[in-house]
């Protein structure tokens, strides 16, 4: 079983929701990001979303492209962000790490090259924004051979008859993006989330995390009544943004803790 | 070279193109390539597009003989492919006049476009404006700075222009920008890409409008000269002009296809636009292409004196075409181009536009060598006027 599952296995027995935060790997600095990792933990985060930088997030809305570009600054790549993770890894072995990115930094590594330097490092899934699976049938078949879960989005347009082909892929869980646009945008039909969230765990036979748009306590509390994780982003990225080096890691790990508590009322 | 049947139903030229978008993106591609099967095996879209072209762009466009410019150079033959002289200055509108109608059909009453030179973004706010649609045109900063006639021109047509400040500020920014604007806004909205790049099926689509072009040329040479040209030669950026001219010669043997890159301070420097020349396949822009992209996977700054070849990715077809031989692909650095710029100028009373530029170097290039029945085919893409500010300040004159 792998980590993933086995974290969702144990919240579900327990009867909680999996908090899945997402920060930008380098953002601020390479040297925060250990750090971070842990007081997201310790704020109450049960799996951890990786941002591998990229130059060119289309998927992502200003202030994730924003984190992008300070990690750029300081020369943060694939590579970087695995050390990172295999450093986060040398104390805590418990919680699952999921990196979010692009393609093309996974290309210029090669397939097999990340895999297996992924799967040492300590990764348990991998979310490719720009890999849907009718480009990346080969690449999933990878990482499931090294171990890693292949996590896909699912979005409002999805039709249900593609909703099954791409679960039928899925492993660990799948990610519903709860709006149309990038992350961060503003709104959130509550309603139209509960319906498509049902829908998609009868299909999947997976846990389902709910994202973008996600921007309090409140908000996730509600999803949560719906889905079995929620994922938060863009909020988070701010939070780092708007602190002072010396606050940062207590004004993340507070913010988390908020969010933590409104999920378990 | 065999007339192949590409790209395959997923939008693939062998390993290149495809379709490598946010889950977001797939069901309005999906949508799109259902629509453009129906209309292009539609007669009455075919002739409503045929017609268009006609009488709103003013095609056919002619070929002119480059005879002075010809006879300094002392060796081939030059003719011009004069897409110059389109509605609007340049090849793009063949391309925005199909999308728009396709539009239509779709009930979409609200267009985006991305532009670097702005003649895309020109060419997508004049269909707007005569097909009655809202228009959003992206345009990096740094672009609009170089590029201000155009951006005047797109605001008289009634479209909005977007200023896009993130990453280089140059074109590959915002068509990442135009791609978030249609993410969040896919129902209404309807992106109108202007070159043979991006997610299936835009590359084969942008293919299919432009391929007017090298239609009409297969018919005019034999016309002026009783033959097909020795070589036929275009600039790449995305690559639109080019494929345009490129796709019906493919199958006709003893024609060479040379697609012209924006060499910018020459391949050395590393301060360039050439994917082709000097880059590695990778994934950008929702397709799989040769990149220029650094070790990392991370996409690289470009140069280029043009801002329509000024990006880092090319067609997934050239790519295809670069791996079969079946096209050449060489660079011209911007002190070339500009020197071109010139000449045509002083020895035919033409101003081209910088891209095209760039492929009438390399025709000054290799004419010289040959006989002088030889003959070379130059899509002379756009018009220069656009580019005159640049021109005047690069030659230290103030206008």
């Amino acid at each position: 079983m792998s980590r993933i599952t086995a974290t969702f296995a144990a919240l579900s027995a327990a009867g909680r929701k999996a908090l899945i935060p997402f920060i930008t790997a380098g953002d601020p600095a390479p040297e925060r990001t250990v750090p971070l990792m842990h007081a997201l933990v310790a704020g109450g985060a049960d799996i951890l979303e990786l941002g591998v930088p990229f130059s060119d997030p289309m998927a992502d809305g200003p202030t994730i492209q924003r984190a992008s570009e300070r990690a750029l600054k300081h020369g943060v790549g694939l590579k970087d962000v695995l050390a990172m993770t295999a450093g986060f890894r040398k104390t805590d072995t418990a919680t699952p790490v999921v990196l979010m990115g692009y393609a093309n930094p996974i290309e210029a590594m090669g397939w097999d090259a990340f895999c297996s330097a992924a799967a040492q490092a300590g990764v348990d899934g991998v979310l490719t924004v720009d890999y849907p699976p009718e480009e990346s049938a080969e690449f999933a078949a990878k990482c499931a051979a090294a171990g890693l879960d292949n996590i896909y989005l699912l979005a409002p347009t999805t039709p249900d008859p593609r909703i099954s082909a791409i679960t039928r892929l899925a492993r660990g869980f799948v990610y519903y993006v709860s709006l149309k646009g990038v992350t961060g945008a503003a709104t959130l039909d509550l309603a139209e989330v509960a319906a498509r969230v049902g829908m998609i765990r009868a299909s999947a036979g997976l846990p389902v995390g709910v994202g973008f748009g996600i921007r309090d306590a409140e908000t996730a509390r509600r999803v949560a009544e719906v889905a079995d994780a929620v994922v938060i982003g863009s909020r988070i990225v701010e939070e780092i943004e708007n602190s002072t080096p010396d606050a940062l890691l207590a004004n993340v790990k507070h913010f988390v803790a908020g969010v933590r508590a409104a999920l378990d009322k | 070279m065999q007339m192949y049947d590409l790209p395959d139903a997923q939008g693939h030229f062998g390993p290149y193109g495809g379709a490598f978008v946010a889950e977001t993106l797939v069901t309005a591609l999906d949508q799109l390539k259902r629509e453009y099967e129906v209309a292009r095996h539609d007669p009455e879209f075919q002739a409503e597009y045929r017609h268009e072209l006609k009488h709103y762009v003013g095609r056919p466009s002619p070929i002119y003989h480059a005879k002075r410019w010809s006879e300094a150079l002392g060796g081939a033959q030059i003719y011009l492919k004069r897409e110059d002289l389109n509605h609007t200055g340049a090849h793009k509108i063949n391309n925005t006049i199909g999308q728009a109608l396709l539009a239509r059909r779709m009930g979409k009453k609200r267009v985006i476009a991305e532009t670097g030179a702005g003649q895309h973004g020109v060419a997508s706010a004049t269909v707007a404006a005569r097909y009655g649609m809202e228009c959003v045109v992206y345009m990096g900063s740094e672009d609009i700075k170089r590029q201000s006639p155009n951006v005047f021109r797109m605001k008289l047509l009634g479209a909005k222009v977007v200023a896009v400040e993130s990453g280089s500020k140059t074109l590959k920014d915002a068509l990442n920008e135009a791609m978030r604007d249609w993410v969040t806004n896919v129902e209404s909205t309807f992106y109108i890409l202007g070159t043979a790049a991006g997610p299936h099926p835009y590359p084969m689509l942008v293919r299919d409008f432009q391929r007017v072009i090298g239609d009409e040329c297969l018919t005019q040479m034999p016309e002026m000269i009783g033959r097909q040209p020795d070589a036929v030669i275009a600039c790449v950026g995305g690559g639109s002009n080019a494929i345009g001219i490129f796709y019906p010669y493919i199958p006709i043997d003893g024609v060479r296809l040379i697609g012209v890159e924006a060499g910018g301070r020459g391949i050395a420097s590393g301060r360039h636009a050439a994917p082709l020349s000097a880059g590695r396949p990778g994934v950008l822009h929702g397709f799989r292409s040769y990149l220029m992209q650094d070790g990392n996977g991370q996409i690289i700054e470009t140069h280029s004196i043009s801002a329509g070849l000024d990006y880092p990715g090319v067609g997934p077809e050239h790519a295809w075409l670069k791996d079969s031989g079946r096209a050449e692909y060489v660079s011209i650095d911007d002190d070339e181009a500009l020197k071109a710029f010139h000449n045509l100028c002083r020895f035919e009373g033409i101003i081209p536009a910088l891209e095209s530029s760039h492929a009438l170097a390399h025709a000054a290039r290799i004419a010289p060598a040959m006989d002088k029945d030889k003959v070379l085919l130059v899509n002379l893409s756009g018009r220069g006027d656009k580019d005159i500010d640049t021109v005047a300040r690069l030659s230290g004159i103030e206008l």
